[in-house]
């Protein structure tokens, strides 16, 4: 209190010399420029990969709406309020996921959908991805930095039920990313060095644990990544095919619309995980180097907020989530490109899918109202 | 502690702001790393992935020419194409994938025909390397209403297809097949042999007869498409197209309508009728009986049909017109006569009283003649027209082996004589050499005896006799006997024309006095229009005159190998019934081998039958379709 006091009316002198809509919206526009170059960027690819589909084209601007929307309105929430309910959303977010286990839908084997009637389908662990590090900042910003053996193995229970109960549905992709995204507030909470050494030991001493861990298919997925010649129509089909459309996309790719690979269907999933490499193909080198430099750029400012950011709960959260962005960029361009396993995460913002968008959207939000709340300086 | 919880907070923001700058070198080297895989695939193996995707998306397919059709010398068609649908499935679309297969399967056998052989040999292509979603066929020449049901439960039935192809197809069938061999399904043993690549795209290959013989001809060339497929091997775009050469069109000699008409007369008997257009030697018909369709092996024969036909004891896959080696007997005797008369050892003038035997030594072994109490006085004349075997024991025992196997050789015994049919065999000429080497004995008078009336050792197929009789009819004059007439409308002179590997065309056979032809021919008229002719009744009330010889076999049932079954020879003791003639006697347009096994004596079971084809021939008469020339005389 005793610093807004002491900038409230700096603050005041800011907004008389003219505070821009930007300001008044809570938004960034920085983040919101770059978010609209990628969505369009997206869009341009997307109606490619889904085999000049208008259609879809079409349900992914709508979609684009909505997150938008949901945006904007995240950025009116002031995180101090939503702090005092953390406790409450986490249960929630455990009930759900417990319902999804009960009474989920899906396909595939796998459950990961929850039908109420009266709201559109969603996938509760999709929420999880932000109450998790919300609920973290929240446990860890009320606590001595930094934190505690104790305290920090309570942060970790915290991350490992909901992941435990994402993995059973099963959907190992998203749970990873959660898991990813509470580890990273506990780094940034001040986590003592030697104990991320010793996690970084432990963790690679559990790799034998996970495999033994994992449903069939997903050792599949392991055997085929590590050797995807050894099942070339099968599993390792995937990982071929879009090593082909990248590598043959050369430099400068081979145009809008004129990748084979992916119109003749060579390529799976052309417009949801594998949609890089429909980029790739198409627009070549080129291509996919302006889209990581857009998401550099995100990832910079979102670093940037993280640095302006003076609540712990704020700093903590913001960095998080950037990061968390950036695990999926890595994942997802790290599998379509063949150094990393398939595992189900879509490119960011890029990848047809609404509940992915929508998240990804409000993670943004939260950054923007975590910067819109930032200590003003002159 | 206020200042000290200031400092506190001071040094965790300068701690947080560190582990910014950890994670954003973090980003940084993970970004580069992720770059340069980038580089490394799109840059450095730039060139291996532009060829992979084409590989993908670019398939070289060849397309099989169209078989050349075969016609008749008329015109009419004997052999053309007609499209077949064929039941394919591909794996990698069927419900369940490679493992759903034995599930489809028994759906499949609701719907259509499918026997275990059918998934013996389905198995046993899948397992062949293939590219991805390229089809495996499952069963051919589906009918309508198989095609109709597989079409009505297409949506539950994915990576189920029906293919057309041209197969070939018999329109006259029956009757044809010892003339004109089959097309079949390329075996193992042949796709070993074949052009690869000329036969990659093709299904069938000429297996007998003239479909064999000129299978390169009628074959053609294949052609060759690039086409774009997406991954499921369709189609989207043809690139670039080679036309496939089609196989050339082939017209024969043969007359469908005379050789349908020797098939009816063959009908129910076990024999062939092979007749050849002396002033051409191109055959005219060529019968075997029993027949058997050869569209049923076009697409495959069942298992139990095929043994049913390779086991009757009919041998109705045995061609009897080029593989049949039969004892010619009589019809062999204008033959000696002509060889005693130019090779000088017997006099024109010569004859002798025929006791109705003949002996070598004085009461020595009986050489029956057919006839008891013999003919009386006989010269050559009569010796042709009432098949006077003491005759010809008394000439061939006068001029021994090698006068009259010299003779026999000139008139084409022993060698293989027709130039296109590559099933034919030379059958037997008995020289001494032959005896000395095949039965280890030197050659007897007996064994001349018995040669000079067309028995013992000596054999000829059907087809070596009709052509004896072209080189009788023609004065000596050969010509290749052959099928093939002309090759996409262009006629062909001699096989050789088409095919260098094969045989010189004989030399014309020269007598020291042509007027020994016009006698022989005389006495040949007479076995049709004499008195005491042995043909009398199959040549009376003719319009026309006809020219023969009967023989009568008297030897058992012949076998494909010419070892006789004891067994058999209970039930097939009867003589072979053999005829041998032209028509019109002076001026030939047509010459006729008959031979009925088991059918009796030669005037009574052959040649009421060569004179049906005669009269088919020159007068356009109709044939019954069961031979009522039975038991004639």
């Amino acid at each position: 209190m005793a610093d807004f006091q002491r900038w409230a009316p700096e603050a005041r002198k800011h907004l008389k010399s003219g505070p821009g809509l930007w300001v008044k919206l809570r938004l960034d526009p920085w983040l919101l420029v770059l978010l609209l170059f990628i969505m369009s960027f997206g869009l341009l690819v997307l109606y490619s990969g889904s085999g000049s589909s208008e259609a879809a084209v079409h349900r992914q601007l709508v979609r684009y709406g909505v997150a938008l929307l949901g945006m904007v309105i995240i950025t009116q929430i002031n995180l101090r309020h939503v702090q005092r309910w953390m406790p409450l959303l986490y249960i929630a977010g455990l009930l759900l996921l417990v319902a999804v286990l009960l009474f989920g839908v899906g396909a595939k084997g796998a459950q990961r959908w929850l039908a109420i009637p009266g709201l559109p389908r969603f996938q509760p662990s999709e929420i999880m991805k932000l109450v998790v590090p919300l609920t973290v900042s929240w446990y860890l910003a009320s606590r001595p930095r930094p934190p505690q053996l104790s305290h920090v193995i309570i942060a970790m229970a915290l991350v490992l039920v909901p992941m435990m109960l994402i993995t059973k549905q099963p959907d190992l992709g998203t749970s990873l990313l959660i898991g990813c995204s509470g580890v990273f507030v506990i780094f940034f909470a001040g986590l003592l060095l030697r104990y991320v050494i010793v996690a970084i030991i432990l963790s690679a001493a559990g790799l034998p644990l996970l495999w033994m861990g994992m449903r069939e298919y997903q050792q599949q997925r392991v055997i085929t990544f590590l050797d995807p010649e050894s099942d070339p129509l099968g599993a390792g089909w995937n990982i071929i095919q879009s090593k082909i459309a990248i590598g043959s996309g050369g430099i400068d790719g081979k145009g809008w619309l004129q990748g084979t690979q992916s119109h003749l269907d060579f390529l799976p999933e052309t417009h949801t995980d594998f949609i890089v490499a429909v980029l790739a193909e198409e627009f070549g080198l080129v291509g996919v180097l302006l889209l990581m430099t857009l998401y550099f750029l995100v990832l910079l400012r979102g670093l940037v907020i993280a640095g302006y950011a003076s609540h712990p709960f704020d700093r903590m959260l913001a960095s998080s989530l950037t990061l968390t962005f950036f695990v999926y960029i890595v994942v997802n361009i790290g599998m379509v490109s063949g150094l990393l396993p398939v595992v189900g995460v879509p490119l960011p913002l890029v990848s047809y899918g609404g509940t992915s968008v929508v998240t990804l959207m409000a993670s943004l939000g939260l950054l923007m109202s975590i910067h819109a709340r930032r200590p003003q300086r002159t | 502690m206020p200042w000290s919880k200031m400092d506190n907070q001071r040094q965790e923001v300068s701690q947080f702001k560190a582990r910014l700058w950890w994670a954003l070198l973090l980003i940084v080297l993970v970004f580069a790393g992720l770059v340069s895989r980038l580089v490394y695939l799109q840059v450095w193996q730039h060139q291996r992935y532009v060829t992979e995707s084409d590989d993908n998306r670019q398939q070289l397919q060849a397309i099989a020419p169209t078989r050349g059709l075969i016609y008749d010398t008329n015109g009419v068609l004997l052999a053309g194409n007609r499209a077949s649908h064929s039941l394919t499935l591909v794996p990698e679309q069927l419900v369940g994938g490679r493992r759903g297969i034995d599930k489809v399967l028994a759906e499949l056998a609701q719907v259509v025909t499918i026997d275990k052989d059918d998934i013996k040999r389905f198995k046993r292509r899948l397992k062949q390397p293939r590219r991805p979603y390229s089809p495996v066929a499952l069963r051919f020449q589906l009918n309508e209403r198989e095609i109709a049901q597989i079409t009505v439960n297409q949506h539950r039935l994915p990576g189920v297809r029906v293919v057309p192809e041209l197969v070939r197809y018999y329109p006259l069938d029956e009757g044809f097949v010892h003339a004109l061999g089959y097309v079949g399904r390329i075996n193992d043993r042949e796709l070993v042999k074949l052009d690869s690549i000329n036969y990659s795209a093709t299904h069938h290959v000429g297996k007998l007869g003239v479909e064999r013989y000129y299978e390169t001809e009628l074959h053609g060339t294949v052609g060759h498409q690039t086409v774009e497929t997406n991954a499921r091997g369709r189609v989207i775009q043809v690139l670039e197209r080679f036309e496939p050469l089609p196989g050339k069109d082939i017209s024969l000699y043969l007359d469908a309508e005379l050789q349908q008409n020797a098939a009816k007369l063959l009908e129910g008997k076990r024999g062939a009728i092979v007749a050849i257009d002396p002033k051409t030697g191109g055959v005219l018909a060529m019968a075997s009986a029993p027949s058997y369709g050869a569209n049923q092996f076009v697409t495959g024969i069942s298992h139990a049909n095929y043994q049913a036909l390779r086991n009757s004891d009919d041998l109705p896959l045995f061609n009897r017109a080029l593989r049949g080696r039969y004892p010619p007997a009589s019809t062999v005797k204008p033959v000696i006569a002509l060889a005693g008369i130019d090779s000088g050892i017997v006099s024109r003038k010569y004859s002798l009283w025929d006791p109705g035997f003949y002996q070598l030594t004085e009461g020595g072994r009986l050489y029956r003649d057919w006839k008891e109490g013999g003919h009386g006085q006989v010269d050559m004349h009569k010796s042709i027209v009432e098949s006077v075997d003491t005759f010809y024991y008394a000439i061939s025992d006068a001029m021994g082996n090698d006068p009259m196997t010299k003779y026999l050789a000139l008139f084409g015994f022993g060698q293989v004589t027709i130039a296109d049919q590559p099933e034919a065999t030379k059958a037997v000429l008995p020289t001494r050499q032959w005896k000395r080497k095949n039965r280890d004995a030197s050659w007897f008078r007996g064994d001349s005896l018995n040669l000079g009336i067309g028995q013992g050792f000596l054999s000829a197929t059907p087809t070596q006799l009709a052509t004896m009789t072209m080189v009788l009819a023609n004065k000596g004059q050969w010509h290749q006997i052959r099928m093939i007439k002309a090759m996409d409308g262009k006629p062909v002179e001699k096989v050789s024309d088409i095919d260098r590997t094969n045989p010189k065309q004989p030399a014309k056979l020269a007598l020291k006095r042509t007027s020994d032809w016009d006698r022989m021919h005389d006495a040949m008229i007479d076995v049709m229009h004499g008195k005491h002719g042995t043909a009398r009744r199959s040549g009376a009330n003719s319009s026309y005159k006809i020219a023969g010889k009967t023989g009568t076999a008297q030897v058992l049932g012949i076998k494909q190998d010419e070892t006789y079954d004891a067994e058999k020879i209970a039930e097939r003791f009867r003589d072979h019934g053999l005829f041998i003639g032209w028509a019109p006697a002076k001026d030939p347009v047509i010459v006729i081998a008959v031979i009925i096994e088991n059918g009796g004596g030669g005037s009574s079971a052959a040649a009421p039958l060569a004179r049906k084809l005669f009269d088919a021939h020159i007068l356009g008469t109709k044939v019954e379709s069961k031979g009522a020339a039975e038991n004639d005389g």
